[in-house]
């Protein structure tokens, strides 16, 4: 409990340091007299006295102890001071009023701050007092040591150099012991990736730390392809994520992701083997990889300062893409770790043993020439590697797999099965949105169609149509021209025919006798002129 | 993939406890987590609603002491609109995207039945949106502008007589979708006696309805008192004011009177600092948190169900979501072909029965003219037909013609003959 009010006020102590705030008080975390105030100010050790009003704006890199006992005591003196002053200008004495006018000096001294503060960017509102959401990074901060914190780091390197030594001296417990052995005394017949899980506490932290080495790495005469388990593991890992992550019912989900891979190099000083490109090569998309360079006390400076050069070169040309320690805003800090960041390649040595040095008991090597210490800067680069890894860039080096590895695992993932086989350009929707545009697609696709079919149709028809209809038009108009001859000629007809009536009957008239008269009188002389037809003839001749 | 041998034993093993032998260092990892999320900036979403002129916009303005621009809002809209504005707030190093979600015309309408749909649907198309980025291929989470309603304050109108009944229908639909926490508003209208039985007829009121409003968490030990204590509190009846007022010799929120002045931020005139310590200052995270893990959850949950995946298939074992997506799609394609098909064999039927059609009808038009064509050719016979009658009268005439006028020559002198005998 204490100690995590120790923590509490560490943490509020870490912001308050970064303010530019006169006489030490300071608007992060104001006193607010009637509600409980966080622990910060109960939990102030009562030691604090009011001592010199420095440290209010020490240098916030790593707040030492002694600069938060400082920067409390001057806080308390601040808040003597304001009270005192207080007691000194109340009329009504009143502990109401005292706690009032605390406020107004608070109050007061926000005002200016906000003043001070007046270089905002022109979209940040300005608030006019006190609000309180300067304290959401406490409550991060509570919840995330209640959750405890996890991290999976992968070593890989062949076999006696060093690893699990270097992991114990790393975290100063006994991961790798007589019990759990190292991954040296492990190798089987084929290359294994084995995972050893730790819990450690520290200062109320909890972290769950999941070790992955891969005992034979390197071990067999013919190497190739030792770097494929690895690679299984590591993407298995990924899948379980993403597969935890696409369940409809998804629990807390757990990080079994690897995120960081310690590769280590052996200290040949001459550069890297063709064995570590290779791997390196096929694993820096995959995972953060930091390059170590163990046993380095086998190097003297020169030596190591060569090697290092020799193999930042080699990596470079090879296009791999070792981590990067990212740089912070904050001017201080970043100049510290620019200092640590220019050892990469970490030249490492760890120990198991802890020896006494000038009285003081530190791990190191001995030997007899001397004692190579393992937590000496000037020896080698252990206590940068540790302060990078674990101190500063942890929580990053969980984020860029969380970020850029997994995502890029993912979309591979989705990817390939999204399209039809073919490696296509990624559509940046997710796949049911996608589902649904082609649907969509499709619909206006044949909306089209239909519409083009349609045009088709009509035409054809109109087409056929209109042939029908001149068909039937040219034939009709042959009908007619057919009909009107024919009624031409009988019209003629009719017309003769009234003539020759006109004739006959003139002609009867005339003659005054028919032809029907004629006919009988023919028909009766034919039938006379058949019993003597001759003489009838004859005798009409012998007339004339 | 080759076959990874993982050392199941070892995996399963129970987790070691090691006790360190010196200070390793990573107790700093909540500072590298919090100042990186300090560095990227903070994001929280309100949503207010309340009846016109509760004093939403007020309040706003006197919890986050600034005045953000808003314009009173008529009486007469027809339905329920949101409106969200996001303003970017700094604090010491703190910042923080604020969006308010004010609801424009809440409980004006005559028929208040679809008063919160609209507000229903506002935060579901949050989600929506937030699902949507999730199931990307391509992804950027971390960057993503998190507009998921974070909490809802709900303003509770100073009747002193209880919750109206749109009050609690709508916090019953909101209560699984978001963090509710109940507001009494303008409660400078209500006394201090008054206060306490209008508080605990509204929780019983929200209690014998099942309306789960948002409980502050006691789980952690720093904030769990405090917590507790506040929860006692709820709903919170507050005031706001825009408005300054010199008292002693600093200026505050007040609200002047004739008979006195109320203090916004004086705990024993209103809750207002209580509202502000609960929301802001000590469980904004939980909140936000809250929205993420359960409500989130449970909405991905019952998206993904209705557009038919599962975790588990038919036969009970687990199946993944690339199984079901795949089957989806192929699903899917296999309709759109269909679909296409189906089209085609339409219009190919279509064409068949016009085409039919046409011959028909061009059948018929031969047809008539062949009879026509033949009635056409019967009259030209009965023509030739007369016609040759004709022809054969005119020849008969003719002979019979030439025949008489012989035998009128002949009979003519026959008769003269005769004549000239009588004569003698």
């Amino acid at each position: 409990m204490a100690q995590l009010e120790q923590l509490q006020s560490k943490r509020e102590l870490f912001f308050k340091n970064e303010l530019p705030s006169a006489g030490g008080v300071v608007g992060a975390t104001p006193q607010s007299p009637a509600v409980g105030t966080t622990a910060a100010s109960t939990a102030l050790p009562a030691s604090a006295v009011g001592g010199g009003v420095s440290g209010a704006t020490s240098a916030p890199a790593a707040p030492t102890p002694s600069a938060i006992k400082e920067a409390l005591a001057a806080k308390r003196a601040a808040s003597e001071r304001a009270a005192a002053a207080a007691a000194a200008h109340a009329a009504a004495a009143a502990a109401a009023a005292n706690a009032a006018e605390n406020n107004a000096e608070d109050n007061k001294e926000r005002y200016s701050k906000v003043e001070r503060d007046k270089v905002p960017e022109r979209r940040t509102k300005e608030l006019d007092g006190y609000v309180g959401f300067a304290n959401l990074p406490n409550q991060v901060y509570r919840k995330a040591v209640k959750r405890g914190f996890d991290f999976t780091l992968m070593v890989v390197g062949e076999s006696g150099l060093g690893k699990s030594t270097l992991i114990n001296s790393m975290f100063l417990a006994d991961i790798y012991s007589n019990e759990y052995p190292g991954p040296s005394q492990r190798i089987k017949k084929t290359l294994q990736v084995e995972t050893s899980k730790v819990l450690l506490k520290e200062n109320g932290v909890n972290l769950t730390l999941t070790v992955v080495d891969t005992p034979g790495f390197g071990y067999a005469v013919d190497n190739s392809n030792c770097w494929q388990p690895i690679i299984d593991f590591v993407e298995t890992k990924y899948e379980e994520f993403l597969n935890a992550e696409s369940r409809v019912n998804r629990k807390t989900v757990l990080d079994n992701r690897v995120h960081c891979c310690l590769y280590f190099i052996g200290p040949s000083g001459h550069g890297l083997k063709p064995l570590d490109i290779e791997f390196m090569q096929r694993l820096h998309d995959k995972v953060n990889i930091i390059p170590v360079i163990a046993k380095s006390d086998t190097l003297t400076p020169d030596e190591c300062a060569h090697f290092k050069k020799q193999i930042l070169n080699e990596i470079s040309q090879h296009k791999i893409k070792i981590y990067e320690f990212p740089d912070t805003e904050d001017e201080e800090e970043s100049k510290v770790n620019k200092v640590l960041k220019d050892r990469v390649p970490f030249a490492v040595v760890g120990s198991n043993t802890v020896i006494e040095v000038d009285g003081k008991k530190v791990r190191g090597r001995k030997y007899p020439w001397g004692i190579a210490e393992v937590e000496n800067l000037e020896h080698c680069d252990f206590i940068a590697l540790r302060n990078m890894l674990i101190r500063t860039h942890l929580q990053d080096l969980k984020d860029v797999t969380n970020n850029v590895h997994y995502e890029n695992y993912r979309c591979r993932k989705l990817a390939g099965l999204g399209t039809d086989g073919k490696p296509t350009r990624i559509s940046n929707k997710n796949p049911l949105a996608q589902m649904e545009e082609e649907k969509r697609d499709h619909e206006t696709k044949m909306k089209k169609m239909e519409t083009e079919m349609e045009q088709v149709f009509e035409m054809k028809v109109r087409e056929k149509k209109q042939k029908l209809k001149d068909s039937e038009t040219d034939l009709q108009r042959r009908h007619e021209q057919m009909r009107r001859a024919l009624e031409q000629q009988i019209k003629d007809l009719e017309d003769k025919r009234n003539e020759f009536e006109k004739e006959k009957q003139m002609w009867e008239q005339s003659n005054g006798v028919t032809l029907e008269d004629l006919r009988r009188r023919s028909l009766e002389a034919n039938s006379k002129e058949t019993v003597d037809g001759k003489e009838k003839n004859k005798k009409k001749k012998g007339l004339f | 993939m080759a076959a990874v041998e993982v050392d199941r034993a070892r995996v399963e093993a129970s987790i070691r406890n090691l006790k360190l032998s010196g200070h390793v260092g990573f107790d700093s990892l909540p500072d590298q987590l919090v100042n990186k999320s300090v560095q990227n900036g903070f994001v929280f979403n309100i949503l207010c609603i309340g009846e016109t002129g509760l004093g939403k916009s007020t309040l706003m303005d006197s919890l986050f002491n600034t005045s953000f621009e808003s314009t009173p809002s008529p009486h007469n809209l027809p339905t329920v609109k949101l409106k969200a504005h996001t303003y970017e707030l700094q604090e010491s190093n703190v910042r923080l995207k604020l969006t308010i979600c004010d609801t424009v015309g809440y409980g004006d309408q005559i028929n208040k039945e679809d008063s919160f749909k609209a507000v229903v649907d506002y935060i579901d198309a949050q989600f929506e949106a937030y699902l949507q980025e999730e199931l990307k291929i391509k992804r950027s989470l971390s960057a993503y502008h998190d507009s998921r309603t974070h909490v809802c304050l709900y303003f509770i109108c100073p009747t002193g007589h209880g919750l109206k009944s749109i009050d609690l229908v709508c916090m019953k639909k909101l209560d699984t979708k978001v963090n509710i926490i109940p507001i009494i508003a303008k409660a400078d209208t209500i006394s201090k006696t008054e206060l306490q039985k209008f508080k605990s007829k509204i929780n019983s009121e929200l209690a014998s309805n099942g309306v789960h409003v948002y409980q502050f968490p006691t789980d952690d030990e720093s904030v769990a008192e405090v917590n507790t204590s506040m929860n006692a509190h709820v709903p919170f009846a507050v005031v706001g004011s825009t408005d300054f007022v010199r008292v002693g010799n600093k200026m505050m929120r007040s609200r002047q009177y004739p008979w006195g002045t109320v203090q916004v931020e004086n705990e024993s005139h209103c809750d207002f600092v209580k509202l502000r310590e609960m929301l802001i200052r000590t469980n904004m995270e939980d909140m936000r948190e809250k929205t993420h893990n359960r409500h989130y959850e449970l909405y991905r949950k019952k998206r993904l169900e209705q557009m038919g995946f599962t975790d588990v298939d038919s036969d009970n074992k687990p199946v993944s979501f690339q199984q079901t997506f795949e089957a989806k799609r192929s699903n899917h394609l296999q309709e759109l072909q269909q679909k296409e098909d189906e089209m085609r064999q339409m219009f190919v039927v279509k064409v068949k029965e016009k085409e039919a059609e046409l011959k028909e009808a061009e059948k018929d038009l031969h047809n008539k003219f062949d009879k026509l064509k033949k009635e056409h050719g019967e009259e030209k016979r009965r023509l030739e037909d007369s016609r040759k009658k004709l022809e054969d009268e005119i020849i008969e005439f003719n002979r019979r013609k030439q025949q008489f006028q012989q035998q009128h020559m002949s009979s003519s002198h026959h008769t003269l003959t005769l004549g000239k005998s009588k004569k003698k």
